[in-house]
């Protein structure tokens, strides 16, 4: 079989790939990143210790693995899919375990020059691994639900591991991104709205369930702003500092709310709001701009792609990435509970930047391999 | 496997519209948002973030300055330095509390306090290790300052009272406020910040604060300064020009302070500029910049010579035979004698079973108005008083300016009082007795005045004006000065006539060998002085004691003697000054509060104050 292999016509050679790489949506990328080391550098008042520095290293190896996995096959990465997500499911286990151990609750992995979350990891290989599985089922066994078991497994898994940390935040992006690549799929949509209403009417019965602490855990995080000294002092102080940025902005460096360090996180989960003090709802557009600009370059991707695998993986990536960078906005603007979801490739965070810069080098990749087709166990046809 | 994808390609396109239109719309609703946000709230948002990071500081303004009529400074400004650690700036604090323990003396408890207060509160916020320390010690702390990271000097103002205790009745002093003063002005709030507690600094405490000053910083969130924003310096206090001349003041306070308690005022005979006036013992207004320790307190307030007190405008006394005046005035101006007319003193005056005494024991003879007041006759005014009738009397009183406020512009200041029948009655609830009337007529009984008042009453009589006292004479803004307005005194409402042989009377009791006053004549000046000797009685003397002879005042303890009094004007050909003294408990009005007047009228001849304000425009 290698034999043959090697004499596909599909097969390209590297200077041909190069030239097939997406640079455009690199470009875009870059950008993006650069707008993040800008707003490091802000929030470390004008120095670029000890975040920016940290972060530019941080996206200079991203950017190497990223160009290195987009020329990679992308049938490596089908064939690599189901392997990454036990990879993940493993390392979540393993942070259980440590938590269980006697270090106390835990997210990440301390690999010394990056400090691993598996959660974050696992955004990504569950995509894969869901596009993996729908790709090698046909259209007709999607509508059956026999079918749709062992994936709601594959996803329920990690949920309740990342519930169990607790991380409630990012155990409802990852549902949420594997609802995108079953709709994509082309699960029926009776059943979404079947399983929604279900959900739904099940919150009584796990309400009630719930001891009087739990209850007003969910209770503050659902409102924060009924505790406005403890987590309210946070959406509250976004606000103003948001509202406060008017349409043109204070100017780079000239955000008091941040620089006075009103404003908490400005370096994570709360950079958005420092950005939009900066630079007013004119960069806010812009901002959000670029993030739609990258997400349509991506379903520019995935509608070319000619097999299965490489579009619900292209476009379900993407999709993560809108979900993160919707979640983050609505967040620091008081639409939804502080979950603590970062501003994708902005906010400062290794594992989030890699496993993005991952995500993203397999959507190059989809586009550099578009024209492969694949049968349902990932051989070239 | 070609159609199957194309059909799977289909679906997911379908799909992937599906999605794209539902990842448009969420980003619509975040535009929405920061529209929201950022442009219709945009303002209130604004201010919300203003508030975060501006905050806001009084600034103390400077506060006005008092001066005597030459210009001469009696309150000032001056320095308060105080010693302040820094923790965030101390590497080691109890290292920097030790090399500062070579310069300042720093008690076992003092360093628990400081060490205490450090731990509470923020590391960028100073804490006061010591208050008002003296300039060497600045110096000290200042040149050792690499040795002492994080220690710091604070300065801010305080009140200095020049001449201390010689003006403290007059100027009065400041302290903190009170805290329930304190809701009512911003300004109160601002640690350090004093207000007038009596006397001047009290009266006139709005005009001497001035209006603070303001400065705007940056703050960020754990509230350390970040940068001064804008200052709006605040407009010092006016300076205060008093009516009162220094020397004599200071001459007078020292006069008086042989004794153990007195009061005395002397007064500008012509318009009622208070030129000095006292009242022992005194306090040093300086002790009071700083809560006073308990123990100093205690001796203060509870000292029974009252050294808080303003005796002069807030000591009531029977004013005795200085009351005769009017008695022998109100006597001339309802006609119902003659100057000449005489009457028999046989050393008691006796009305229905009641026996009044005259202070001579063997009576004066025959006396004419001159005579009796010359010597001070008691039984004379008994039969002017029974003839008066006490309302007529009480009249003439008022003429006078006893038993009202004289308006000086001090807080504080008593009333006295003009009894008559209808006060009685209210006040009493008993009808008004004859024997009543006869005791007002020597200044016995129910009488009370006030040293001033009695200064005032003998100006009137001096110069026939209205003249009402006053302590103010200008204050000065932004070098301007802006004299007080005075309206011209009005005549007095008696006759000139009948003045004139008071005045006469009055100068024959001090002038002639007879008088009362003879003792404390004014020799070598080439002035005369006329007065009034009175000596008022605090006890009642019993028969028996009458007639077993009545003890000398030597011989009773203090609370128990006389109270000594003295009212003069001088020179008697044109009157430029009037003086009451009283002496507490200090027994003869002659030998006691007489020489004392004496001596201060000399002094003011001699220095004949100004009435220019030559020295002040220099300022």
């Amino acid at each position: 079989m290698s034999f043959e292999t090697s004499y596909d016509p599909r097969e390209i050679s590297l200077g041909r790939k190069l030239k097939m790489v997406s640079w455009p949506l690199i470009f875009m990328l870059c950008a993006l990143s650069a707008i993040g080391f800008c707003m490091l550098f802000s929030a470390g008042n004008g120095n670029w210790e000890p975040w920016a520095s940290r972060q530019l290293f941080r996206f200079c190896f991203c950017l190497v693995l990223m160009l290195f996995i987009a020329l990679t096959d992308i049938r490596v990465w089908l064939r690599y899919s189901y392997f990454l997500y036990f990879l993940g499911l493993a390392l979540l286990i393993a942070v259980e375990l440590m938590g269980v151990i006697g270090m106390g609750a835990q997210r990440w992995i301390d690999l010394k020059f990056i400090q691993l979350q598996p959660s974050e990891i696992m955004k990504i290989a569950l995509v894969l691994a869901l596009a993996r599985y729908f790709h090698g089922i046909s259209i007709d066994e999607v509508g059956l639900v026999r079918w749709l078991i062992f994936p709601i497994f594959m996803v329920l898994v990690p949920v309740a591991l990342v519930i169990r940390q607790p991380d409630l935040g990012t155990a409802i992006m990852l549902a949420l991104s594997a609802v995108v690549v079953f709709f994509l799929a082309g699960v029926r949509i009776w059943k979404f709205v079947l399983t929604g209403i279900l959900v739904l009417s099940a919150l009584p019965v796990i309400w009630s369930l719930l001891h009087e602490y739990q209850k007003r855990r969910v209770l503050t995080f659902l409102n924060p702003e009924s505790d406005p000294l403890g987590s309210g002092y946070h959406i509250i102080q976004s606000k103003i500092a948001l509202g406060s940025g008017g349409f043109f902005g204070k100017g780079f460096l000239g955000g008091t709310q941040s620089h006075l360090s009103f404003l908490p996180e400005k370096q994570t989960d709360f950079i958005f709001t420092m950005f939009a003090e900066e630079f007013g709802m004119i960069g806010g557009l812009a901002l959000l701009g670029l993030y739609l600009l990258i997400v349509a370059y991506g379903f520019f991707i995935a509608l070319r792609v000619r097999n299965q695998f490489a579009r619900l993986a292209a476009l379900g990536i993407v999709s993560v990435f809108f979900l993160y960078a919707f979640i983050n906005i609505a967040m620091v603007m008081g639409l939804v509970p502080v979950v603590g979801v970062p501003l994708p490739l902005v906010s400062y965070g290794g594992t989030s930047m890699l496993s993005l810069m991952v995500g993203f080098g397999i959507v190059l990749s989809a586009n550099v391999h578009r024209e492969i087709q694949m049968d349902r166990s990932g051989d070239a046809l | 496997m070609y159609r199957e994808d194309s059909r799977r390609h289909n679906l997911f396109s379908r799909r992937a519209v599906m999605l794209g239109g539902a990842q448009l719309l969420m980003s619509t609703v975040l535009i929405g948002r920061m529209y929201q946000l950022q442009v219709i709230d945009a303002k209130k948002f604004q201010m919300l973030a203003d508030e975060n990071r501006i905050n806001m500081r009084l600034l103390v303004p400077p506060r006005g300055r008092i001066f005597d009529r030459n210009g001469e400074p009696l309150a000032v400004n001056g320095m308060n330095y105080r010693v302040l650690i820094t923790a965030e700036q101390a590497p080691d604090i109890l290292q920097t509390l030790t090399a500062l323990k070579r310069i300042l003396d720093i008690k076992e408890t003092d360093q628990e306090r400081i060490l205490r207060e450090i731990s509470r509160r923020r590391s960028f916020i100073p804490v006061t290790i010591r208050e008002s320390i003296d300039w060497s010690t600045v110096s000290k702390i200042e040149v050792n300052a690499p040795d002492l990271p994080g220690i710091s000097i604070e300065v801010d103002q305080t009140r200095q009272y020049l001449v201390g205790s010689k003006t403290s009745h007059i100027l009065g002093y400041v302290a903190y406020p009170p805290p329930d003063l304190k809701q009512s002005d911003a300004l109160l709030r601002v640690p350090g910040f004093r207000v007038g507690k009596t006397g001047i600094e009290k009266y006139h405490d709005l005009q001497l604060r001035g209006k603070a000053g303001n400065s705007q910083f940056e703050v960020n969130a754990l509230g350390r300064v970040i940068r001064e924003l804008k200052r709006e310096p605040g407009v010092p206090g006016n300076d205060l020009i008093l009516t009162v001349d220094l020397p004599l003041q200071s001459f007078l306070s020292q006069r008086l302070s042989n004794f153990k308690s007195a009061a005395g005022v002397l007064l500008d005979a012509n318009n009622g500029a208070v030129l000095a006036l006292a009242s022992v013992p005194s306090f040093d207004p300086n002790e009071f910049n700083t809560p006073l320790p308990a123990d100093s307190w205690l001796a203060i307030s509870k000292s029974p010579y009252q050294p808080l007190m303003n005796k002069a405008i807030s000591g009531v006394y029977a004013p005795g035979s200085t009351f005769k005046m009017v008695t022998a005035l109100a006597a001339l101006e309802y006609r119902l004698i003659t100057p000449n007319q005489q009457f028999f003193c046989p050393g008691h005056y006796t009305l229905g079973e009641g026996r009044f005494h005259c202070w001579s024991k063997n009576g004066h003879g025959r006396v004419n108005m001159k005579q009796a007041l010359q010597q001070s006759c008691d039984v004379y005014f008994y039969e002017l008083a029974l003839r008066l009738g006490i309302e007529r009397i009480a009249k003439v009183a008022r003429k006078l300016g006893l038993g009202e406020a004289t308006g000086i512009g001090l807080p504080g200041e008593r009333l006295g009082l003009v009894p008559t029948p209808l006060w009685k009655k209210e006040k009493l609830g008993r009808s008004w007795q004859g024997g009543e009337t006869l005791l007002a007529g020597i200044g016995q009984g129910f009488l009370l005045s006030t040293p001033l008042q009695l200064a005032v009453m003998t100006a009137r009589i001096a110069t026939g004006k209205r003249i009402k006292p006053y302590l103010l004479r200008a204050s000065m803004l932004d070098g301007r000065i802006e004299m007080e307005q005075t309206e011209e005194a009005s005549g007095i409402a008696l006759s000139p006539r009948n003045l004139k042989i008071i005045k006469e009377a009055m100068r024959a009791a001090v002038n002639t060998p007879l008088g009362t006053g003879w003792g404390s004549r004014l020799t070598g000046s080439g002035h005369q002085m006329a007065g009034k000797t009175g000596t008022s009685q605090v006890r009642r003397i019993s028969r028996e004691e009458r007639e077993s002879g009545i003890k000398k005042n030597e011989d009773l303890p203090w609370k128990e003697r006389d109270h000594s009094l003295f009212v003069a004007f001088a020179p008697t050909k044109k009157p430029r000054f009037a003086i009451s003294v009283i002496v507490e408990h200090g027994g003869s009005g002659s030998k006691v509060a007489a020489p004392a007047a004496r001596d201060i009228l000399l002094e003011a001849l001699r220095r004949e104050p100004s009435s220019v304000l030559t020295a002040v425009e220099k300022n």
